[in-house]
């Protein structure tokens, strides 16, 4: 075997700390090592044809780059060496930047670290043989996860793109935290105006099938061929009866209901359909409220509904679907104002959130759209508004910036003055972030033709006085306090991620940071990947954003997904399990442990039973080959014998030194 | 009730004088439920404030020098009335855990060595947590009825949160209970945890004037008929100087200030050599006189409805 190695400096990223021509020279001492030397970039299209000229040139078997990490450039450089006339396989990477150059600063240690890792690599390099991947239909059907915007707009170009889409939404009707907003920045156009349409075309978009009320149970499959389960939660209303009259709700007697759509402004009805645009529009009990589930007797809405579409019994249902590729569009949810004990967010009526005011705000709320104090109905005239509720402080574990917290804080103050000609509104800001377009210009107007008040500064403390909230702060381009006396205090709460974010996480197999926001492929060059194929990331499910960005992302995904259907098979990962059929004594220990049902026990041609695996199915995980007491089967590209030589590689020489002494 | 709760007791330096009736009310309360308080024999200075601006190490070891004392009693635990010796010693523990170069330097000034190992408590907070708010209920004789009370924690009892552990450090519920329990009204009092002025009262009265003048506002504002407090100083702000606060802020405030102790005296029926009463600056007798009208008008209805 003739085997090439290509050292790369990365600029100063690799060659700063790591003598990479000193790498090279000891990789041509390297077992079958016939070729090495260092390349400024190999990821170029100089370093690239390097490599290529060189296969070519010294008619090398195998190839191994010692650069960046594999999740880099594997890909970048299995095709150069499929150009050069090699199989894709016969190929190796050691990662000497960010296992070695970035984490030291010595370099005759760095230099000794590099060298060992390619040596690594080239002795699995003697072990590694062609791999041909193979083709497999996929289904052309998607999943979209979450009826916001960014949902609903991925769902809508994927089925514009002629794509079957099944769209789940968790609560009774698409739309997410938009359909809850009043206006919306910086154009303060009408929110459920701009939104209302398209929640309407996903109704009425053939290619879209809808579950709302609904929430993914479990995924299995891959890339093509997903298989989900969909709960339909019981809503005890059949939605192929109801027409959405809303004549149950006008009769309930149950009016104490929490009214999740309103924030809990208001109580709503128990059986109830949130808002005149909901999409489906249709009824769902709440049962921790209505009387027939709780004293076992009521039956008001059975006896007025028009269509007897109301069920008491109704249970939770499970649909199964196959789709070719899942977007999630989760979310986020807002922070809990009642952390800060300061502010009195949950003691003070009158402490309310940014979202609770845009009720208030919104002709469809509870109040009609006129700003009203929870505790006595009177309209305030003095409003406090305190940016950064659970945003920007490492004290409550929030240290990233909401991003669209300075932006609807500048709208409700606009709003304010609009709704109320004589009112005063305050904001306490940190700095102002507004980088988006037409968004810097949107907050100088809030403060120059509206007149909203901005003090820099942090409130100490928001408390009742008579019938006023005193909001103490400082402001810290004056170098003073500021005290306050308010009728309505509005915290800007920040995003989170959405409650249960993880669990479905763990269900799609994606990973997801310290704050529970889904983890992007790569965080400039792959924002809507995840590390799963398959699977693509819309909106704030990824991290806080707003609604351009949202539906900038839902987009995207649904690009991403048209580009993946485009062709009509995919190819499998050929680094899967293989089974030996000498060595297999048929025990079936893989196929109890392998997590994704990718081994199934088959029979020989003399009718003795052997494992056999499912090559589309296995994910290459390697359990099976740890379990097998035969040692009878083997993940390609990473065999026992594979590790073994790279162990041996690295510690070698170490042992027989121990022996030594 | 659970005889068996004992402590190593820390009466600090404002007990034996400006705060006596704290002091007195305080061994009072603890006697008649029970809880047996060993004073640390030959007890100093906590080292607060005078010893703390001057330096660290300092002041740690004469908070140390307490601990180190406690520890040679053989206790676990020592509690304190005062919230500002509370804070001291505290904080010297708190960092002597943090940092052994510290522990080091602090106890090359001790004769006997400080090994850290026993906890310090507020008293309120032994009486919350070990004892239980049911535990003081049962020893009222005399319920509060009708008193209401603006329940008022200081700046220093629950702050640093990661430092003094306990409650809320915004909003503090253990003396609310407490008096709850006294049968006495607690008003939602917003300013729980505010600064009173503290030892601005040497240096810059006018301070004191407005920050405690604000928390006797509000607290008359909310109808309180008395402030009930467990510091020392806040007490002293508020009670003492609030002729001078009247005069500054052209008010005229008349809300005796209690000490939270005492209020449990009363309740518990104890006499007045235990509570001290005549202590407070502005008396507590109308504010006693209106509870027990109230209580013998509600006693009165009561029995007409008894007799309908």
């Amino acid at each position: 075997m003739k085997i090439g190695v290509f050292v790369c400096h990365c600029g100063s990223n690799i060659a700063g700390t790591v003598d990479v021509a000193g790498v090279a020279q000891a990789a041509k001492n390297f077992p079958e090592v016939a070729f090495a030397t260092d390349l400024l970039y190999s990821c170029s299209e100089p370093g690239q044809e390097a490599i290529v000229q060189a296969v070519q040139e010294h008619d090398l078997d195998g190839v191994v780059v010692a650069a960046c990490t594999p999740r880099m450039h594997e890909p970048t450089f299995r095709r150069a060496v499929e150009r050069a006339g090699l199989n894709r396989y016969m190929f190796e990477m050691a990662n000497i930047r960010e296992h070695c150059s970035w984490v030291g600063k010595d370099k005759d240690a760095n230099t000794r670290k590099a060298s060992d890792l390619v040596l690594q690599a080239v002795e699995k390099l003697r072990f590694d043989r062609p791999l041909q991947a193979k083709s497999f239909d996929i289904n052309k059907r998607v999943l979209v996860v979450g009826g916001g915007v960014a949902g609903i707009q991925a769902a809508l170009d994927c089925a514009d793109g002629g794509l079957e889409v099944v769209l789940l939404e968790k609560t009774s009707t698409i739309g997410g935290k938009m359909a809850k907003l009043d206006k919306t920045f910086p154009t303060v156009d009408c929110s459920s105006c701009i939104l209302g349409p398209k929640m309407v075309d996903v109704s009425m978009h053939p290619n879209i099938t809808l579950y709302a009320y609904a929430e993914l149970e479990s995924v299995e499959g891959y890339v093509g061929n997903f298989e989900v389960s969909v709960k339909k939660k019981a809503t005890y209303v059949d939605w192929d009866k109801c027409t959405g009259c809303g004549l149950c709700m006008e009769k309930c007697p149950s009016k104490k209901a929490y009214d999740a759509f309103n924030e809990g402004i208001a109580p709503t009805r128990a059986i109830n359909i949130p808002f005149p645009q909901a999409i489906p529009k249709r009824a769902v009990i709440d049962p921790t409220y209505c009387r027939q589930f709780i004293k076992g007797k009521c039956g008001v809405c059975a006896k007025v509904c028009p269509t007897e579409a109301i069920d008491y019994e109704m249970q939770d249902s499970f649909v199964q679907e196959k789709v070719g590729a899942v977007i999630t569009a989760t979310g986020y949810d807002l922070f809990d104002y009642r952390k800060y004990g300061e502010y009195g967010g949950g003691r003070y009526p009158d402490v309310i959130t940014s979202m609770q005011y845009e009720r208030l705000l919104n002709a469809s709320g509870p109040t009609g759209g006129h700003i009203q104090r929870p505790s006595d109905g009177r309209e305030p005239k003095k409003v406090v508004f305190i940016q950064c509720v659970g945003s920007r402080d490492k004290s409550v574990d929030r240290p990233y910036c909401s991003g669209f917290c300075c932006m609807y804080t500048a709208k409700q103050t606009i709003l304010t003055k609009d709704h109320i000609p004589d009112s005063q509104s305050y904001v306490f800001y940190m700095d102002i972030r507004a980088p988006g377009k037409m968004y810097d210009e949107f907050t100088r107007r809030a403060m120059e033709e509206y007149g909203a008040q901005y003090i820099r500064g942090r409130v100490s403390q928001v408390y009742p006085y008579k019938d006023s909230l005193i909001v103490r702060g400082v402001d810290t381009l004056l170098g003073s306090q500021v005290e306050i006396e308010a009728d309505l205090v509005v915290l800007a709460v920040g995003a989170e991620a959405s409650r249960g974010a993880s669990e479905l996480a763990e269900k799609l197999r994606i990973s997801y940071d310290a704050y529970g926001f889904y983890m992007e492929s790569h965080p400039k060059l792959r924002p809507v990947e995840t590390n799963t194929a398959g699977v693509y990331l819309a909106g704030a499910c990824q991290g806080s954003k707003d609604i351009p960005a949202s539906v900038g992302q839902g987009s995207a995904a649904a690009a991403k997904v048209l580009a993946l259907f485009s062709k009509d098979q995919l190819e499998s990962d050929p680094q899967v399990a293989l089974v030996s059929q000498a060595r297999c004594v048929g025990c079936g220990k893989c196929v109890q442990t392998c997590p994704f049902g990718a081994i199934q026990l088959a029979e020989d041609r003399a009718g003795n039973p052997k494992a056999e695996v499912i090559e589309t199915v296995c994910q290459g995980c390697g359990l099976c080959t740890v379990t097998c007491p035969q040692s009878a089967i083997q993940l390609q590209h990473f065999t026992d014998n594979q590790i073994l030589a790279e162990v041996n590689a690295l510690c070698q020489q170490a042992m027989e030194e121990s022996f030594e002494s | 009730m659970s005889p068996e709760l004992s402590y190593a007791y820390y009466p600090g330096c404002s007990g034996l004088s400006t705060s006596k009736d704290y002091e007195i009310s305080t061994r009072a309360v603890c006697r008649a439920l029970g809880i047996k308080l060993q004073e640390i024999p030959d007890w100093s200075c906590c080292g607060s404030t005078p010893a703390h601006t001057v330096d660290h190490v300092f002041s740690a070891a004469l908070s140390a020098r307490n601990l180190s004392l406690a520890e040679q009693m053989g206790s676990d635990t020592v509690i304190t009335p005062c919230p500002s010796c509370l804070t001291n010693l505290k904080v010297a523990a708190h960092r002597m855990e943090q940092e052994p170069a510290f522990q080091q330097e602090v106890n090359r000034h001790l004769q006997e060595p400080c090994v850290n190992t026993v906890q310090v408590k507020s008293v309120l907070q032994a009486l919350i947590q070990d004892l239980g708010p049911e535990a003081i209920a049962k020893q009222v004789e005399k319920p509060l009825s009708g008193l209401k009370i603006a329940p008022y924690y200081g700046c220093i009892m629950n702050r640093p949160p990661e430092v003094m552990d306990f409650d809320d450090p915004e909003n503090p519920v253990a003396m609310d209970e407490i008096l709850r329990g006294l049968g006495a009204e607690v008003l939602p009092y917003p300013l729980k945890v505010e600064c009173c002025g503290a030892s601005y009262g040497v240096a810059r009265k006018d301070v004191v004037m407005q920050l405690s003048g604000k928390l006797l506002d509000l607290a008359d504002s909310l109808g309180a008929d008395a402030i009930a407090t467990a510091c020392p100083l806040c007490q002293m702000n508020l009670d003492l100087r609030q002729d001078q606060i009247n005069a500054a802020l052209k008010r005229s405030f008349r809300l005796p200030v209690f000490y939270y102790t005492q209020l449990m005296g009363l309740a518990f029926g104890l006499e007045e050599k235990d509570l001290l009463l005549n202590k407070l600056n502005v008396p507590a007798g109308p504010a006693l006189a209106k509870m027990q009208q109230a209580a013998e008008a509600a006693a009165e209805q009561d029995a007409q409805t008894k007799e309908q």
